[in-house]
């Protein structure tokens, strides 16, 4: 079964006997899977393609839960509750695990509008808070100087790069506990990319991140734990610097050294 | 035998000619066709143009037989009717493609958005029976009159570019990538919200395209309006009274018109009607909406 | 109240308005269906189909005139119509494809498919009745072909541009005329789509009443000679419905079911024939 290794930290997020059919399907798209999250760590979810790494990645914040007929077994552990209950609360679980996605998804609004967003939805009004908050935001993610001369022009004319880290700032803004990283730099140039990787790492003092990457290299370098999942199930679990160097599981050595996938 | 390594024989390159030659004439012709459709109803405005000058649209007196012609009850029950049928449509149609797009239930999707497109495929007459035997004793009994009114016309009017509308709306409103949706569902977001804040001024442009296109269509309707509007030239207030429209006008009298003044007048009225269709549908198009290309 | 909590609410009452929108569409779609079923079928019988049309307050009045005469109107059109359609269409996307002229051919044809047809109707009466002397089968063919031909066009050149480009390469890599490419290769991969946009081009025409009002007028008999005035479907619906006499309304409304089933028919038919296309 799957080699998982004992995290040193606390988990944030405890995944347990976890398992996800998609709507209209027989077999689960995750299998029975079972493993920590780590606090204040980035934890980089690997693996060839449908081999279910952003399908459980958005069991997290129960994005699929906006398509009917989906089905989740067994229980995300989350601040000492499942949040796969139907009675959770997916506003304000969302507001605490955020995502940022494949591609910049800017908002059509100003730049100031989309880092204000996610607050004003829970209704802060004040123009100085809010002013603050998107000056933080947009100083975390590392952009503030390049747009703090234009907070009122349209998101949507910033370069690929850019906006992406203006996702990040959007999703920061609400001060999250999680953040969920969707191949965040699939769609950006080198230069871009290594920017956000950059952010990446220094946001993890703050939030408990996690990124599914399928690039390997990407996950060796900035991730702590890394999890490497095959066709729905999770095969090892291991800290990033010994997995690349010493994978105990034959799949795993397999997938690293490009066999396949 | 051709030999295809020498090239092709000279039939297939005349026939090669002929079908390009051929379906590009064909092509072209429309806009032949929309270019004579113009100067025809001009040519045979041309008498009332002269005789009448701007007195046409301005004058409300509509007697063929004291030669009188003013088009303007006919222009007004034209504006009414269609302002009244969007007042209706508008708000209904927005309604029935948020459901469409974002609510209804995978299974409900396809029969409920089919059945609404089936509606648009009902023709205008239908409608015109159904509201003339069933809608107008509603309208008589509710607010007075004979039922035959400008009331009627204009709910008739709304149920029947209501398919339509919803219908591109929609389309307009599914344009909207699914992760920009998400992400705005990822910061918390409910349904309405997404709607509000990233649907609409999304697909804005479509969305208004989209409304100003079925408003087009409204004001060249004949035949769901004819049955129960009346065909009365007055002009009114009182939303009970019968009323006329253009294409109304043009439907009842066009085989009556006895004079040659009467003849051109009717003309003169649809080369306005086309006129006036083919401006707000050009305005929606160029505006508003992309050539949605199929496939792209 | 937090603020959450109102957006809440008003998210659950857009929700529920809008499902009551779809509610009242569809409930317009059953009311108008519901009383063509109705009536219709209480008027079908065997007459209408056997017998002509005739005076009010006839025994055996039928619907023989005006269905055959739609037919031949109708018929007239396609045969005509959906040719020059397709050829056009295929222009379009074989040989003008992004071109200034072609991109000007597809504006026009698209703002002629919203466009009034009741004015198409008086066009053809300036131009052909008018010369003519008189109202013809003919005349209400040719207004109801100027309607279809913008929609067989569209949907041609629309299908044509799904058929892969790699598929005509192939075809010219072995040396086919261009000619041959397009109607052995590139008709048969759209031959799907195509026939669905002849299909709702012909429902779209068979449904129309204003263009024929003044170009095939309306004849109360079988008459079969397109140079005459013939009936129709659509505007005999709109007479006998809008006469006082009550065996003519009835009628009206047998004729009202025939068409709507025959148009509903064609369209389902039509999507059928597209959903089958996608599922390959």
């Amino acid at each position: 079964m799957a080699t998982i290794i004992n995290i040193k930290e606390e988990s944030v997020l405890d995944v347990k006997d976890f398992q996800f059919t998609y709507a209209g399907n027989d077999a689960p798209s995750v299998n029975k899977t079972t493993m920590p999250i780590a606090k204040n760590s980035i934890t980089a979810l690997i693996g060839p393609s449908g081999c279910g790494k952003t399908t459980l990645l958005r069991c997290f914040n129960r994005m699929h839960d906006l398509y009917p007929d989906n089905r989740y077994d067994g229980e995300i552990l989350f601040k000492g509750r499942n949040i796969l209950q139907a009675k959770e609360d997916l506003i304000n679980l969302r507001i605490q695990i955020g995502m940022i996605f494949q591609k910049p998804t800017a908002f059509p609004m100003s730049i100031f509008d989309n880092i204000a967003y996610g607050m004003r939805l829970q209704g802060m009004k004040n123009k100085t808070e809010l002013q603050d908050r998107v000056e933080k935001a947009l100083k975390d993610a590392a952009i503030w100087k390049e747009v703090k001369d234009r907070l009122k022009a349209d998101a949507n004319g910033l370069s690929g790069g850019q906006q992406q880290r203006l996702c990040i700032a959007r999703a920061i803004a609400v001060e999250p506990e999680v953040l969920l990283f969707d191949e965040p730099t699939s769609a950006l140039d080198p230069i871009s990319t290594a920017g956000i990787e950059e952010l990446v790492v220094e946001l993890k003092d703050r939030v408990s991140i996690i990124i599914v990457t399928h690039n390997m290299q990407q996950a060796a370098r900035v991730s702590d734990y890394t999890g490497f999942m095959y066709l729905g199930d999770l095969i090892e679990l291991g800290k990033t610097e010994d997995m690349f160097v010493t994978p105990k599981e034959k799949l795993t050595e397999e997938y690293i050294t490009g066999k396949f996938g | 035998m051709a030999n295809i390594l020498n090239g092709r024989d000279n039939l297939s390159i005349i026939l090669d000619k002929i079908f390009a030659h051929t379906s590009k004439f064909i092509a072209v012709s429309i806009l032949l066709l929309v270019a004579w459709i113009f100067t025809v109803l001009l040519q045979h405005s041309m008498e009332s143009i002269t005789a009448l000058g701007f007195d046409f649209v301005t004058e409300t007196k509509w007697a063929p037989n004291l030669e009188k012609f003013g088009a303007l009850p006919a222009i007004y029950g034209s504006v009414v009717s269609t302002f009244l049928a969007m007042i209706l449509a508008v708000p209904l149609a927005i309604g029935v493609a948020i459901y469409l797009s974002e609510l209804a239930p995978a299974k409900l999707k396809t029969p409920v958005g089919v059945s609404i497109e089936l509606l648009a495929a009902i023709p205008s007459v239908v409608y015109g029976m159904w509201g003339l035997f069933y809608f107008v004793p509603i309208v008589r009994d509710l607010v007075g009159g004979i039922g035959i009114s400008m009331l009627t016309a204009g709910i008739v009017l709304s149920i029947m570019i209501l398919p339509f509308m919803a219908a591109v709306t929609r389309d307009a409103m599914d344009t909207t990538p699914d992760i920009l949706k998400e992400s705005a569902y990822a910061l918390g977001g409910t349904r309405w919200d997404v709607i509000k804040d990233i649907i609409i001024p999304y697909a804005k442009a479509g969305i208004i395209g989209s409304l100003i296109l079925a408003l087009g269509r409204a004001i060249g309707e004949t035949m769901a309006v004819t049955f129960v509007m009346g065909n009365v030239h007055q002009i009114s207030m009182d939303l009970t009274l019968p009323a006329t429209s253009i294409p109304v006008t043009l439907a009842n009298e066009f085989t009556e018109a006895s004079s040659g003044l009467y003849y051109s007048s009717l003309f003169q009225l649809s080369l306005l009607l086309l006129v006036i269709s083919f401006t707000i549908i050009s305005i929606a198009k160029f505006y508003f909406l992309r050539r949605k290309r199929v496939g792209l | 109240m937090t603020h959450t909590t109102k957006r809440i609410i008003m998210n659950n009452i857009v929700m529920t308005l809008s499902t009551i929108s779809a509610v009242i569409g569809m409930g317009f779609l059953f009311w108008i269906l519901g009383i063509l079923v109705i009536n219709g079928v209480d008027a079908l019988t065997w007459t209408i189909f056997s017998q002509e049309g005739a005076p009010p307050g006839y025994e055996n009045s039928g619907l023989k005139h005006a269905l055959i005469g739609q037919l031949l109107i109708v018929g007239a059109a396609t045969v005509v119509g959906v040719p020059l359609g397709i050829l056009a269409g295929t222009y379009l996307s074989e040989y003008g494809q992004k071109a200034k002229l072609a991109e000007t051919i597809r504006d026009i044809s698209d703002i002629m498919m919203s466009a009034p047809s009741i004015v198409i109707g008086a066009f053809v009466y300036a131009v052909v009745v008018a010369p003519m002397g008189h109202f013809s089968g003919w005349a209400g063919s040719i207004a109801l072909t100027i309607i279809m031909l913008p929609i067989i066009l569209r949907t041609t050149d629309d299908m044509l541009n799904l058929v892969p480009s790699t598929l005509r390469e192939a075809a010219f890599a072995l040396g086919a005329p261009k000619y041959k490419v397009i109607i052995q290769v590139v008709y048969r991969g759209a031959k799907a789509g195509i026939l669905t946009g002849i299909l709702l081009g012909v429902a779209r025409v068979a449904g129309e009443t204003a263009p024929l009002l003044f170009t095939s007028f309306n004849d109360n008999f079988l008459n079969t000679d397109m140079n005459e005035p013939m009936a129709s479907l659509t505007v005999t619906m709109y007479n006998y419905a809008t006469s006082p006499y009550e065996d003519w309304q009835k009628l009206g409304w047998a004729a009202a079911f025939i068409l709507s089933m025959f148009i509903l028919t064609l369209n389902i038919l039509g999507k059928l024939f597209l959903l089958k296309k996608k599922g390959r």
